[in-house]
């Protein structure tokens, strides 16, 4: 049983980072459905564990990018930093609303970014 | 124009919070047509823009007892690799077909998504979908 759930949680991250990767897209698109419509878990629960998923992936994705001098370190900071703010106050709002809505708005989500990657 | 970058930043983090993705979304747009990044440069410089905004989302999401670090920790990994090869199959696919396949999964999914989250709501019965404060204090009448 406990093996199972890892499996399943290994073929989560590894689809996730395949198709992040082939589609140029954060992890977090993909992962969050995953861990909700395939595993069955709670908008709440799958949202958290994409958050610290995307923590081992940017921490990663930075230092090989920063070796390849790509970083702007400052510019990182401008949008970064008020985004921190942002987040503290987005994880206390999703605490406060029903789950369900949670899914609603990354379905619209979804539907913004694929409607922008078809038109671009 | 540092305004609208600090603002769409802004934005981001509270997407990121309640989405549970990174914030990349609006993180990209804002340094490539705002600030003037290059493409390369804006993604790359995303990433390290997300890394403290996942940080503390994943930690404010912890002590709402929302997440187990293992589990996040064994995603992160297989997905960092799972990047490098999907980033590798990219080079080798024509950019239109793999823009095209992407928008209609996506649109498939956010089609799950809704019927689920409108089903939940008409059912509106279940605690399942209770906030986190419902729950606490349900837990805490026990």
């Amino acid at each position: 049983m406990r093996s199972g759930r890892t499996l399943e949680l290994a073929v989560v991250g590894t689809a996730g980072g395949l198709f992040s990767g082939l589609f140029g897209v954060g992890g977090g698109v993909i992962l969050v459905p995953l861990l909700v419509l395939w595993l069955g878990w709670g908008e709440r629960r799958a949202t958290a564990t994409s958050l610290g998923a995307i923590v081992v992936i940017a921490a990663v994705g930075s230092v090989t990018n920063g070796l390849l001098g790509h970083v702007h370190v400052d510019d990182a900071a401008l949008v970064g930093l008020p985004a921190v703010a942002g987040v503290l106050a987005g994880t206390w709002l999703q605490q406060h609303m029903r789950a369900e809505w949670i899914s609603i708005l990354f379905a619209t989500m979804l539907i913004v970014v694929a409607a922008e990657l078809a038109l671009r | 124009m540092s305004v609208v970058a600090i603002g769409l930043g802004c934005l981001a983090g509270v997407l990121s919070g309640l989405l549970g993705v990174g914030g990349g979304v609006l993180f990209v747009p804002a340094l490539a047509l705002v600030v003037g990044l290059g493409q390369d440069e804006a993604q790359a410089t995303s990433l390290l823009a997300i890394l403290p905004v996942a940080l503390a989302g994943a930690w404010r999401q912890r002590s709402y007892g929302n997440l187990e670090i293992g589990d996040a920790a064994l995603i992160g990994a297989l997905a960092t690799l799972g990047v490098v090869a999907g980033s590798l199959a990219a080079n080798a696919l024509d950019d239109r077909i793999q823009r095209i396949a992407f928008a209609v999964l996506t649109v498939v999914i956010a089609i799950q998504l809704l019927r689920r989250g409108i089903a939940g709501l008409r059912r509106d019965v279940g605690s399942s979908g209770a906030t986190t404060a419902e729950r606490e204090g349900a837990s805490d009448g026990r």
